[in-house]
Parts: structure tokens; C-alpha cells; sequence
């Protein structure tokens, strides 16, 4: 019994980091019809970038904030100055990001070398959580409750803000969106911005958890990937149920099968495209 | 097939030099390349298949590479099977593959299709990584002795080449009658216009799924002869960095050409060869090629140079280049 508990709260710690990344890969897309495939290099530079933060004497809380501002502002700059170029060209710009997360990949190699650094874990969440012969790290519980805090301000901001109306007008009907007034232009910024920013700052959270190695970012792309098929594009709900069902798979399947934890991913994806192609939550065909 | 209008003679003067090559070249470290020019010109031409004649693109195709390639080391090296059958087998199972990776990625388009594309790739490539105990995990796979058929010494690197030659001739020709059969017209029909050709009583998405499963195919065998050339494998022959060089093979020599993809897979396998000797950051330079093919050259390296030579030779003709489908102009969907 405390296998299946220990292991589910494994499987939604981990659920919770691909919650992370996978929100605003989805966010992304959803909005702006962009595959981001640098979104897995985002999330391994934010790691390192955040373990070097610490490693130069800067507090946990603050290099999340570096990890996280350093992704926004890359992103950002990425956005600007080269998908906007490819604007209307969704295959390039794919391809633009695939190109540079080859780029960023092989550039960490270059400043951080080959070998996986764990990230130090904050001094006041080490440590075990305790109840009757259970225990359970504090770090992981605490990134679950980051992950649905997280939730919860993104659903807020989606279904209750101004801004959050704006975006789900774009997702569902971008022209139209733009005919009445919305400045999407405006709209695609903010939106990669606060995509890259969640990839960069989850890659710091999950560093104590997962350690930064090269390869990490080609670890955790696919399942972001896996993730928005499974759950449905721009769905943050799909995100989320999509997240924990990988969390939870991966976590089970590596415990139970460690040879075959890779080969059961295929399970949900056969089963949803089957299934239900638009994805557990999506309204559009992915 | 909007080939460039080969005639009669060049292609003769190109089957020679293809012939005379290691005659020409008397190193073994030469010949060798030209080996693996040929092997990535299959996966390449097959690539393109998906990619230039039915607007799919893939980044999963190192999946038939690499699965065919464990496949065939695993069956003749640790399980006992004779080259004949193991190389079958592999070729059979890879495109069994073929047909349930088909199936899940047609289930969508566009987009779509390449992330389930991907995302199958990557699952495979984690599964070699993580299968230890079958795949020998990041050590990778080897043991293999490449095969005496015929009596031929495939250990000469010559006589090797004349035999994946061979193959890349029989591929080359299969592809091209495929292109220009009713299946590969109807092919290109639903890149174009898949919403006609529905209109028209084509099935769309049968034509997709068997040209997905005739790439796959192509894909395995291009996979067998790199089991036998490297006679190791490793995952990172599964590796979303494999799919990616042969995409870029693939827009690099112009996509929906015939023999574009052959060009491309020239020019990465040599540029990769000779820029590995100097300095370890390929990965670097394959993603600004990347970058800046898309920005710059978005018709593909050979078309674009074509265009910029022809635009000099004759300025009034100089639009005639913007037939070939451009990976950039295709819509998402």
C-alpha cells in the first residue's frame, strides 16, 4: 500500500513539472499555432541557468526568478525578431525551433560540460513529511502545490481576466479576434513571454527533483508533446488532467517495469488518437 | 516529378562517375563516405516521399532507421537468426511499425502529424535508451558481421559501396515509378488539394497511410544497410537529431524533387564528416543551417541556388523556381 502512495505522489510531483512546462507549450500553441520545439531547451537552460545563479552564492527563490527572467527575455527575443518573420508560415517557424534548440542544446553542453548537476534543494524544504510510517520529501510535496497554484492563477487569468477573454477569443477564432480590435500582435508576445518564463522557472523547480544533464531537454519535450495530444491543444484543463496522467504513468512504470516505463507512453496516445483525435479536453482536431 | 529535365546523356555520365567512384577516389576513408552518402540518400529519397510528394512532414523518420538497424543486430548477432531472415524479419517488422505509426499520425494533419510524429520518435528513442537489457541502453548494440551474399566480401569498402549502391539504384527507381503511378499522382493531389481530391471520391486519408507505410519501408532498408555499414547501433540513431539531418536533407536539396534529397544527403553527410574533424559542435551548426535555410533559402539549398544562378544567366526567367513546393508556403492544415 505505501508503494502506491509513495509512487502516486511521485507520479504527481512529476505531473506537476510537466504541468509547468507543458502549460505554456500549450498556451503557445493554441494561441499562435506554433510547435515550440525549443520549449524542452528552454526548460534545460533555465536549470542552468538558475544552478549557476545559486552556485554563484544567489538564494533558490531568486534563481527560479533568473531562471524564469532569462527564458522570458530569450523567448521574447526569439518571438520578435524571428517567428514574427515567419508570420503566417507555421512549418518554418517549427522549424525555427527545432533549429534552435539544437543551438541551445549544444551550447549548454559548451558552457556547463557533459555531466548531470543536481540542483542544491532550498534549506528550508529538505527534509521528509511525515504521517504514521509514510515518508515523503517536503521539495516534492511543495512542487505539487506550486503546480496547482500555478493552475489555479492561470484559470483565473484565462476565464476571469480581460486579458485571459482576449486569448481565449484568439485561440478559438484568431481573425476574428483581430477584427474586433484585439491587438494580437501584443497578445503573441505576452503569451510566448509567459510560456517561456513558466519553461525557464520550471526548469529551476525541477532541478533539485530531475538534476540538469544534457539530453534533459530531449527527456522532457516529447512528454510535453505527449502531454498536449493527450489532453488537447490550448486546453490549460487538457493540460493539466493530460500532465498528471503522464506523471502518474511514468511514475507507475518506472517502478513496476523500469525496462518498459518508455514503451507504455504509447498506451494513451494509441487509446486518445483512436479514440478521441481532438484530445481528452480539446475542441479542435489536433 | 518536377525533376530538373535530365536527358538521356547526363544521366549516363552520372551512373558512370556513381560507378567509376572508387576508381576515382583511391582512399578507403572516401569510399567509405560515399557509402554512407548512398544509405542516407535512400532514407532521404523516402523521407521526401512524406514530405515533398504528400506535404506531411515527419520528424520521426529515424524510427524506421533505427528500429530496422536494432532489429537486424539484434536478430543475427545475439538471437541466433541467419542474415537472410534477420534482415527480412527487420524489414517486415519495421514497416509493420510503419503502418501503426501511420495510423496514429494520420489521425491528425499538418502540426498535428508532426508532433505525433516526433513524440512517437522520441518514445522510441527512449525505449532504446532505457531497454537495457535488449538494446545494451546507451552502449548501444553491435556484434553484427556483415554478410558474404553471393560470395561477395562486403569487409572491402568498395565492394561494399557497389552493394549499397545497388540497393540506393533499386530504391531509386521504385520511388520514382511510385511518384509517377496513380497513387503517387493521387499523392500529390491531397498535398495540393486534399479537400478536392475528397470531393472527387479519393480516398485521402488510404493514399496517405499507404505512402506512409511505402516511406517506412524504404526507410528500413535504408536502415539494414546502416545495421551493416556501421554494424552498431546506438539509440542515437533514433535520436530526433537523426530525423532532423534527414529533414534537412531533404529541404536542403529542394523537397518534391526526385533527386533533390539525393544532393541534400551528399551535402550533409560530407559537411557533417568534414566539420566533425575540426571542431565537436555540430549540433550548433546543424541548427543555424536550420535557421538560416528557413529564413533565407526557404525553397531549399539547391532550388535557391538554382534560382540565384539562373536569375544571373537570364533575369526575365528568374520566377520559374517558385513551382517547387516550399516547406515554408504549405499551410498548417
Amino acid at each position: 500500500m505505501n508503494f502506491w502512495i509513495i509512487q502516486g505522489l511521485n507520479g504527481l510531483a512529476f505531473g506537476s513539472l510537466l504541468f509547468i512546462l507543458a502549460s505554456g507549450f500549450s498556451l503557445i500553441f493554441g494561441l499562435m499555432r506554433i510547435v515550440n520545439l525549443s520549449h524542452g531547451a528552454y526548460f534545460m537552460l533555465g536549470a542552468y541557468v538558475g544552478l549557476s545563479a545559486i552556485e554563484a552564492g544567489v538564494n533558490f527563490w531568486i534563481a527560479i526568478l533568473i531562471g524564469g527572467g532569462a527564458i522570458c527575455i530569450l523567448g521574447t527575443v526569439i518571438e520578435r525578431f524571428i517567428l514574427r518573420r515567419l508570420n503566417g508560415q507555421p512549418l518554418a517557424q517549427v522549424l525555427v525551433t527545432l533549429g534552435i534548440a539544437f543551438i541551445i542544446a549544444d551550447t549548454c553542453v559548451w558552457i556547463w560540460t557533459g555531466d548531470p548537476r543536481p540542483v542544491p534543494m532550498p534549506r528550508e524544504l529538505t527534509g521528509a513529511f511525515r504521517v504514521s510510517n509514510l515518508a515523503f520529501p517536503i521539495y516534492r510535496l511543495f512542487v505539487i502545490g506550486v503546480a496547482f497554484a500555478l493552475a489555479a492563477a492561470l484559470w483565473f487569468l484565462l476565464e476571469r481576466s480581460r486579458l485571459g477573454a482576449m486569448i481565449r477569443a484568439g485561440v478559438d477564432d484568431l481573425p476574428m479576434a483581430r477584427a474586433m480590435g484585439i491587438r494580437t500582435s501584443l497578445l503573441f508576445s505576452a503569451v510566448f513571454c509567459l510560456g517561456s518564463a513558466l519553461a525557464g522557472a520550471g526548469g529551476v523547480l525541477a532541478g533539485p527533483i530531475l538534476s540538469v544533464y544534457p539530453g534533459l531537454d530531449s527527456d522532457m519535450l516529447p512528454l510535453a508533446l505527449v502531454v498536449v495530444i493527450l489532453g488537447g491543444v490550448g486546453s490549460l484543463l487538457g493540460a493539466f488532467v493530460g500532465s498528471l496522467i503522464i506523471g502518474f504513468i511514468y511514475s507507475y512504470g518506472q517502478a513496476l517495469f523500469p525496462d518498459l516505463a518508455y514503451v507504455i507512453l504509447f498506451l494513451p496516445m494509441v487509446l486518445v488518437l483512436t479514440l478521441r483525435p481532438t484530445g481528452l479536453f480539446g475542441r479542435q482536431a489536433i | 516529378m518536377r525533376a530538373p529535365s535530365f536527358n538521356l546523356l547526363s544521366w549516363l555520365i552520372a551512373i558512370a562517375a556513381l560507378l567509376a567512384l572508387p576508381w576515382l577516389v583511391t582512399s578507403d576513408y572516401y569510399v567509405n563516405i560515399a557509402s554512407q552518402v548512398v544509405i542516407a540518400a535512400i532514407l532521404a529519397l523516402s523521407l521526401n516521399l512524406l514530405i515533398g510528394f504528400g506535404g506531411m512532414i515527419s520528424l520521426g523518420h529515424a524510427a524506421y532507421l533505427g528500429v530496422a538497424a536494432y532489429l537486424s543486430i539484434y536478430l543475427t548477432a545475439h538471437a541466433g537468426f541467419g542474415h537472410l531472415a534477420g534482415a527480412l524479419i527487420a524489414i517486415g517488422a519495421t514497416t509493420v511499425l510503419a503502418m501503426l505509426f501511420g495510423y496514429l499520425a494520420l489521425r491528425a494533419s499538418g502540426l498535428g502529424f508532426l508532433m505525433i510524429t516526433l513524440a512517437l520518435g522520441q518514445i522510441l528513442w527512449g525505449v532504446a535508451y532505457r531497454w537495457a537489457s535488449l538494446t545494451g541502453g546507451d552502449n548501444g548494440l553491435g556484434g553484427l558481421k556483415r554478410p558474404h551474399p553471393f560470395g561477395l566480401n562486403l569487409m572491402d569498402p568498395a565492394i561494399f559501396y557497389y552493394f549499397a549502391l545497388a540497393f540506393f539504384g533499386i530504391a531509386l527507381w521504385c520511388i520514382a515509378r511510385f511518384v509517377q503511378s496513380a497513387l503517387g499522382q493521387s499523392l500529390q493531389g491531397t498535398r495540393d488539394q486534399p479537400r478536392r481530391m475528397r470531393a472527387l471520391g479519393y480516398n485521402v486519408w488510404l493514399i496517405q497511410w499507404l505512402s506512409f507505410v511505402f516511406a517506412g519501408f524504404w526507410g528500413s532498408v535504408a536502415g539494414l544497410l546502416y545495421a551493416y555499414y556501421h554494424q552498431f547501433v546506438s539509440p542515437q540513431t533514433l535520436h530526433l537529431t537523426t530525423s532532423a539531418e534527414t529533414l534537412l536533407m531533404v529541404i536542403a536539396g529542394g523537397t518534391g524533387t526526385l533527386l533533390g534529397p539525393v544532393v541534400g544527403a551528399a551535402l550533409v553527410v560530407i559537411l557533417k564528416n568534414v566539420v566533425s574533424a575540426y571542431i565537436t559542435r555540430w549540433l550548433i551548426l546543424l541548427g543555424v543551417i536550420f535557421v538560416v535555410i528557413v529564413l533565407f533559402m526557404p525553397e531549399g539549398l539547391v532550388p535557391g541556388i538554382t534560382r540565384w544562378v539562373r536569375s544571373l544567366r537570364s533575369r526575365p526567367r528568374a520566377d520559374k523556381a517558385a513551382d517547387t513546393p516550399s516547406i515554408a508556403k504549405d499551410s498548417a492544415r
